[in-house]
């Protein structure tokens, strides 16, 4: 179950995009040198909806700089766990959480939510642009946590949009709808959106689901980009999403935490064996 | 046979509704049509400029009226839709089941209650204590009809609001009263809008209430502590009184409230249908 038992999946430089000036290569050679440092760790995690337990006694760790997937059938409680871990679920009346999440050390159950959810992203799984100007929208974050000065927020919203490889799409009209942008596109402002304020993770609940194999492909490419800046965690119901972006895999099944391990190792040899007949099909 | 007797049955069906459907619309274009035969056609500038005149007396107009009308609105406004509208941002983003239960129960009743006992309360509350009709008992009275239509338009167009939305503001460290200020409210402002208006074109109609509250005056009212005309009082006092050129101007002053009432409504409409592309 150790995740160094294998070597880290690396992208192929040929996937890296246009654009991007980053010295890819040096940054992935000096992770390699260096080991994983645990970014979010939970440790016996049970929640519940009401008398509903949906997630029983998770325990795991979120690498820094890594993409995590995790994957399993509807209603398995991966939704439900990534939304722990930036208290989303508060916004549900009669949910209640049970055990412990720490980012970087600390408690986030103890820290304030609004900082929380500022360090920790979150994209969702329809795009929920808001019915601003695309200016507005990725201006929206660092609005209103008063990071960045009026002065500074044209260019930190060229950054994001760049970061989210948008910027050349709609540089023209950052100032038309949101509304105007095509399925693919929102999401991608929404991950902008998300980079605004500078998350140290990010959390994709199911970013493509609602999206064509193109901008799916698109949203992919981002995720290899970001995760230099940016630890990302991400759920899907598509598995080949998972072995393409994931560093890390997680596989739920019942609200519990059946296998998490690297990536090849739950899709080439995972050790349980629901694992194995959710990854061939046989269920799910 | 029986497709015989089912094509039948739907030829008399289909009928029947459209003939009723008819009989709606028709309604408001006969009550418009007569208006305006009746009202509108005599209507003259005099009505929108001049002080009622005695009786006996040829022209006039109702222009106190008219601006009697505009401030007891005006204080209606800030009376019912503060409150209408705080509440329902109270029922729709904070209130707990059990709570907002009773609340929208109380002000559904509170929308049965006829007008006339809302103007016996502002009579209670303003014109017995203080002795005297007066501009602000009727605008009270105008107000607290306005509270549970704007309460339950507020609450229904803020709901209409996606969940997506407020979720997307929250995470990104918003807080909720700043999620609710700064995405939620913006998003359901079109309907904000015509939620008063449309609140605002029935209450402007209202008689009953005012008639011991604003009570009436033949002259422009001296302030807000006095008496004053309003159109839908005129109209009574006048088309209730024995002279034929007074009917005439309360048929004019029907039309042109009316006209008002219309107006508001269309403009309401537009800014729904204009701003209308949120929901989603």
């Amino acid at each position: 179950m150790s995740p160094m038992q294998a070597p880290i999946p690396q992208p192929k430089p040929e996937e890296t995009m246009k654009g991007f000036t980053l010295p890819r290569e040096s940054i992935n050679e000096s992770k390699k040198v260096l080991a994983v440092t645990p970014k979010l760790c939970a440790t016996n995690l049970n929640f519940y909806y009401g008398s509903f337990q949906a997630l029983h006694g998770i325990s795991m760790q979120v690498y820094e700089n890594r993409v995590t997937a995790f994957i399993g059938p509807s209603g398995c409680g991966k939704s439900t766990f990534l939304r722990t871990l930036n208290r989303m679920y508060e916004t549900i009346r009669s949910s209640r959480v049970e055990g412990e999440v720490q980012l970087d050390g600390e408690d986030i159950f103890k820290l304030e939510v609004s900082a929380l959810r500022r360090r920790v992203g979150m994209v969702f799984q329809r795009p929920n642009p808001f019915p601003k100007s695309i200016f507005d929208n990725i201006a929206y974050g660092p609005r209103i946590n008063g990071s960045i000065g009026a002065s500074g927020i044209k260019d930190h919203v060229e950054q994001s949009l760049r970061r989210a490889a948008l910027w050349d799409e709609v540089k023209d009209k950052l100032h038309a709808s949101a509304y105007g942008l095509s399925g693919g596109q929102q999401q991608r402002l929404c991950i902008a959106r998300a980079l605004a304020v500078n998350p140290e993770v990010l959390l994709l609940d199911e970013p493509c689901s609602a999206l064509d194999p193109i901008a799916t492909a698109k949203i992919e490419d981002l995720i290899f980009q970001l995760k230099d800046s940016c630890t990302i965690v991400i759920v899907t119901h598509n598995m080949q999403q998972a072995a393409r972006v994931a560093d890390y895999t997680g596989f739920f099944l019942m609200g519990k935490l059946v296998e998490f391990d690297n990536t090849t190792v739950i899709f080439k040899n995972p050790a349980r064996k629901e694992t194995e007949d959710y990854i061939t099909g046989r269920f799910g | 046979m029986l497709s015989f007797r089912r094509k039948a049955m739907n030829a008399v069906m289909l009928s029947l509704t459209g003939v009723c459907t008819l009989v709606a619309v028709g309604v408001l274009l006969f009550i418009l049509g007569y208006l305006f035969i009746h009202g509108g056609i005599s209507l003259t500038w005099d009505f929108f400029t001049q002080l009622p005149k005695p009786v006996g007396e040829p022209g006039g107009g109702m222009a106190n009226a008219l601006l009697g009308s505009a401030k007891l609105l005006m204080i209606a406004m800030l009376i019912g839709v503060p409150i209408g509208f705080l509440g329902g941002v109270y029922l729709a983003e904070f209130g707990g089941s059990s709570f907002s239960f009773v609340v929208r129960y109380t002000t559904d009743l509170l929308n049965g209650v006829p007008s006339i006992v809302i103007g016996i309360f502002a009579y209670t509350l303003l014109v017995l204590p203080q002795k005297h009709f007066s501009t602000l008992s009727g605008g009270l009275a105008l107000g607290v009809m306005m509270i549970p239509i704007a309460i339950r338009s507020s609450e229904d167009f803020l709901r209409a609001v996606p969940l997506s939305l407020r979720e997307g503001s929250m995470a990104l460290g918003a807080s909720k009263a700043r999620s609710i200020l700064t995405v939620v409210i913006p998003a359901a402002k079109s309907g904000l809008i015509t939620g008063i208006m449309l609140n605002l074109a029935r209450v402007a109609g209202e008689t009953a209430p005012l008639l011991f509250t604003s009570f009436s005056n033949r002259f422009w009212s001296p302030g807000w502590e006095q008496p004053t005309a309003a159109l839908p009082v005129m109209i009574y006092t006048y088309a209730i009184s024995p002279y034929a050129d007074w009917h005439q101007q309360a048929w004019s002053a029907g039309f042109v409230l009316l006209m008002l009432v219309l107006a508001i409504n269309i403009t309401a409409r537009a800014i729904l249908s204009k701003g209308g592309h949120v929901a989603r």
